[in-house]
């Protein structure tokens, strides 16, 4: 909170009134017989539900020999399987009124339906055809595979996107955790053949989780899924060592050129923690109270008091294995080296100094108060519950977490912002036109500049 | 078929601000919104994007809640805010444990009877909103394609004809006198609706709405604005340059039938039928069968919003990104052959069956909805302002759907041919940076947005 930027509060506010107890949501996990676990929260508000088939199996299990391999597969899962062509599939849906998605991210693949409760039973059988039965077509790899291509190149005119990569990159080196996208030449590369392997090798029960949400009788719909995904095949998926994430010594900067910016996208991080770790709730805390709500230190300096951008934010990623927390801002080309001086004063100045009782109160309350407000809707609930199973967090996590949250004191906050906002080993990295903007970035370091490619040009 | 019960109980206070309150006690929070009936197509002449840069000073102070007070009052009860600009409304909100109602009421309304902001306020918010348009529109590949692109091709009307997000030198142009006249001019109660969803007893919401909001005096009654559009005799076309994307693009938008009407109805099924996800026509014909496209969307109100939060004329659109070895002619006429067969034929049983489901499972979709998990009932909130604001029902909630069931093959057909027609509609080309210079438009082209 910045205390020292916001105005008095008026003795006329009204008082908060006495709290009601959070009641989380009833959850049934069960463990059908080929091994799939899966776990149900009924809400009967609308009659719809959600499903959610999550494996734990992404883009990180390939990216050493074919980046983005695990999206490309999930984007093709869903063009056909031997029992119905793609046609077929997405016309089913529409008779379910349901939405479907398929895709991949760094440590997991899913595939999403939701649609009318009173079709739950079709919905699953769908579920179950797309996991298991999936067959490639031939022709619609091709098509796929073409619009991926393109959709690789637009990705890489966008400045945020550049950032991301770039950021990425550095942080995690020869570790799969580098590499957020392939590059054109590697999305030309990919055969069919390598998509039914990772299909066979990592759409399997032992390695998923199914996630249901919505307005239907927990033991019904146990029984529908276990009639669905009889007999579906399959074990643990292989795993591949990994290679250890560089270690970072003093701030790099590095500037992406994009000609013809007309604002700087600039993004900065170091080394965190993941979910599991001991330290977790402590970085969330800090987090927020830096650059993750509305009513941080960042967002009243450079938004509110400054002007110099729309969208300042700082965010604590926690990837399975790795996690890192990052500062960004989209700004306009002059303030470039003006908003990094303010970036670091702040995270500096979370370093050197412990929070006042008020600002910590404010943020403790916020922290547990908006995990309430997650759990009252369908996605809210189907979003935390695949945090806590893709995680492996501890059963109660959702009922202990707003006690942890408020035990949580202003050493705690300086300690994790010691350890986590590493201010003197931050890799920095702007995005914008070169000519712009590189006399401000190198008042910050040596500027290594790269075109959208990736290729080092200074 | 599933009937909708939702509560709602309404009434209207002294100086004309009607409350909707919406009870479900099963979880501890509570969602408040005020909207007001003022969108960015009432903007005062020579202030485009001012409705806009207005939002942005609402949150800037008000006489008891100084700069950052709402935000941090909101925050440290536990909850989250936001609001949101669109054609014809202004909308405020915030999620809170439900301890917190008394105070959020509290906030919104003194926001609503004194709006507290100096110059420096202004200077800092203008500073702001340009750096929100050069990151959503003049820094990203497609920024503001089409929903800045099309209205001033589409449109006669500058209502609906003019950038909503604002040229910069009429955000410079800006005062604080403006400000203070336009908050006169509509932010008044007898133009706006408060709503209370979730942990309430209708009556404590009632009892705190009137103990906070009755104070205020009514405004003068809202001036009333012609948002007609002339009647449009000949297709519109335009172009606007892509400086980033590596993709050729274009969208159609075609004036969609007047709200309420049974031909309003039938368009909702013709769009379902043709942008209904991968199932619809377009999508289907040009990206999975004919390959012209790598992805196509679309709808009425696409992308702000849908066929329920409007009130005046509005398009539906559709998004095409193409492959460059298709011309854009070649495209169109791919686009074109799709319209053509929804006017010759119309749509089958069992096409039309599927649509519906598919609409009504979108409806229930959109009340559920909220913004990314994190505002309960955010969804039923907007559609219970748009009903009451527009209709003075918002008990349409719970009944709208039926109007859409009864929509027959022949009414959706007859929609096709007399509204998909190509005086009915303008086209707009995304035109890549270096091939701008090429003439990829045949037909006379009209000065596009820049």
């Amino acid at each position: 909170m910045a205390t020292e930027f916001s105005s008095p509060i008026s003795p006329l506010t009204p008082a908060l009134g006495p709290e009601r107890p959070v009641v989380w949501p009833a959850r049934h996990a069960a463990k059908l017989s080929c091994g799939l676990a899966v776990m149900m929260v009924e809400q009967h508000r609308v009659p719809k539900l959600t499903l959610q088939l999550l494996f734990r199996s992404g883009n990180s299990a390939v990216a050493t020999s074919h980046p983005g391999l695990a999206d490309m597969t999930a984007s093709v899962v869903r063009t056909g399987t031997k029992a119905r062509s793609g046609r077929q599939i997405e016309e089913e849906l529409r008779r379910l009124g349901a939405d479907l998605s398929t895709g991949a991210g760094a440590d997991s693949s899913a595939i999403s339906l939701g649609g009318l409760s009173e079709f739950s039973q079709q919905q699953l059988e769908l579920l179950a055809d797309l996991a298991w039965h999936a067959n490639f077509p031939a022709e619609e790899f091709e098509r796929e595979r073409r619009n991926a291509l393109e959709a690789v190149r637009i990705e890489r005119t966008t400045a945020g996107f550049l950032a991301g990569e770039r950021l990425r990159k550095t942080l995690f080196g020869a570790h799969p955790y580098a590499v957020v996208a392939p590059s054109e030449a590697q999305v030309e590369s990919y055969r069919r053949e390598q998509l039914i392997d990772f299909y066979h090798a990592h759409y399997t029960p032992e390695n998923a989780v199914l996630i249901a949400v919505g307005d239907f009788s927990a033991p019904a719909l146990l029984a529908q899924m276990e009639a669905a995904f009889r007999d579906w095949p399959g074990g643990q998926p292989p795993w591949q060592p990994e290679a250890a994430p560089p270690k970072l010594q003093g701030r790099r900067v590095q500037l992406v050129h994009l000609p013809g910016s007309v604002q700087t996208q600039i993004l900065l991080g170091n080394h965190a923690i993941t979910r599991n770790h001991p330290d977790w709730l402590r970085l969330t805390l800090a987090n927020s109270i830096y650059g993750g709500a509305f009513h941080s230190r960042l967002v009243a300096n450079i938004r509110e008091q400054k002007g110099y951008t729309y969208s300042p934010r700082s965010s604590a990623h926690a990837l399975r294995r790795l996690g890192y927390f990052s500062v960004s801002a989209a700004v306009r080309n002059e303030v470039v080296a003006a908003t990094l001086t303010e970036i670091f004063y702040e995270l500096d100045r979370m370093r050197d100094q412990p929070v006042g009782k008020e600002e910590l109160d404010d943020a403790l309350a916020y922290l547990s108060g908006v995990f309430s407000l997650g759990i009252a809707t369908q996605d809210g609930v189907a979003g935390q519950l695949a945090t806590l199973l893709l995680n492996e967090l501890p059963d109660n996590y959702l009922e202990t977490y707003r006690h942890k949250i408020c035990a949580l004191t202003a050493e705690d906050v300086l300690d994790a912002a010691r350890k986590y906002f590493d201010s003197a080993n931050a890799q920095i990295v702007v995005v914008g036109d070169a000519a712009q903007i590189t006399a401000q970035a190198a008042t910050f370091g040596e500027v290594e500049t790269y075109d959208a490619q990736g290729t080092r040009l200074v | 078929m599933h009937k909708l019960q939702i509560p709602i109980e309404c009434q209207t206070l002294k100086n004309g601000l009607r409350v909707v309150v919406s009870p479900d006690r099963a979880a501890p929070v509570v969602t408040v919104g005020v909207y007001y009936n003022i969108g960015f197509r009432l903007e005062p002449r020579g202030r485009s994007g001012f409705a806009h840069l207005f939002e942005h000073m609402m949150f800037q102070g008000s006489e008891n809640a100084g700069k950052m007070v709402h935000i941090r009052l909101i925050n440290s009860s536990g909850g989250i805010l936001n609001g949101s600009t669109r054609y014809d409304v202004t909308n405020y909100f915030q999620a809170v444990p439900s301890n917190a109602l008394e105070r959020v009421l509290w906030l919104e309304a003194d926001r609503m009877r004194a709006l507290h902001v100096d110059d420096e306020n202004l200077r800092n918010q203008r500073d702001v909103v340009k750096e929100e348009v050069r990151m959503n529109v003049f820094n990203q590949p497609y920024g503001g394609f089409p929903w800045l692109d099309l209205p001033p091709i589409a449109n006669r009307n500058w209502a609906n004809a003019h950038n909503f997000y604002g040229d910069f030198s009429d955000l410079d142009a800006a005062t604080l006198g403006d400000v203070q006249t336009f908050f006169k001019t509509y932010y008044s109660p007898n133009n706006a609706v408060l709503l209370i969803l979730g942990d309430v007893e209708p009556e404590e919401g009632f009892a705190l709405a009137r103990r906070h909001f009755e104070p205020i005096p009514p405004g003068f009654p809202v001036p009333v604005v012609d948002v007609s559009e002339p009647p449009q005799t000949e297709e519109r076309r335009g172009s606007v340059e892509e400086k980033f994307g590596t993709l050729p693009a274009m969208a159609i938008g075609y004036h969609a039938p007047a709200r309420r009407t049974r031909d309003w109805c039938a368009a909702a099924m013709l769009d379902q039928a043709l942008h209904g996800g991968r199932a619809g026509r377009i999508y289907r014909s040009l990206v999975l069968e004919k390959e012209i496209a790598v992805d196509t969307e679309g709808g009425i109100h696409y992308p702000l919003g849908d066929i329920f939060d409007c009130n005046g004329p509005i398009q539906m659109v559709t998004r095409i990104l193409h492959k460059p070895e298709y011309s854009a002619e070649k495209t169109l006429a791919a686009f074109d052959r799709v319209i053509a067969d929804v006017q010759e034929k119309p749509l089958g049983e069992a096409e039309l069956d599927q649509v519906k489901v598919k609409f009504r499972s979108d409806f229930y979709s959109s009340l559920e909805g909220g913004l990314g998990g994190y505002v309960p009932r955010f969804g039923l909130m907007h559609y219970l302002a748009c009903f009451t604001l527009f209709d003075n029902q918002p008990q349409l909630v719970n009944t709208i759907l039926e109007d859409f069931e009864r929509v027959t093959p022949q009414e959706a057909q007859s929609v096709a041919r007399r509204y998909l027609r190509p005086e009915n509609r303008a086209v707009v080309f995304r035109q890549l940076a270096a091939k701008s210079a090429e003439k990829l438009v045949e037909s006379p082209v009209e000065k596009g947005s820049a």
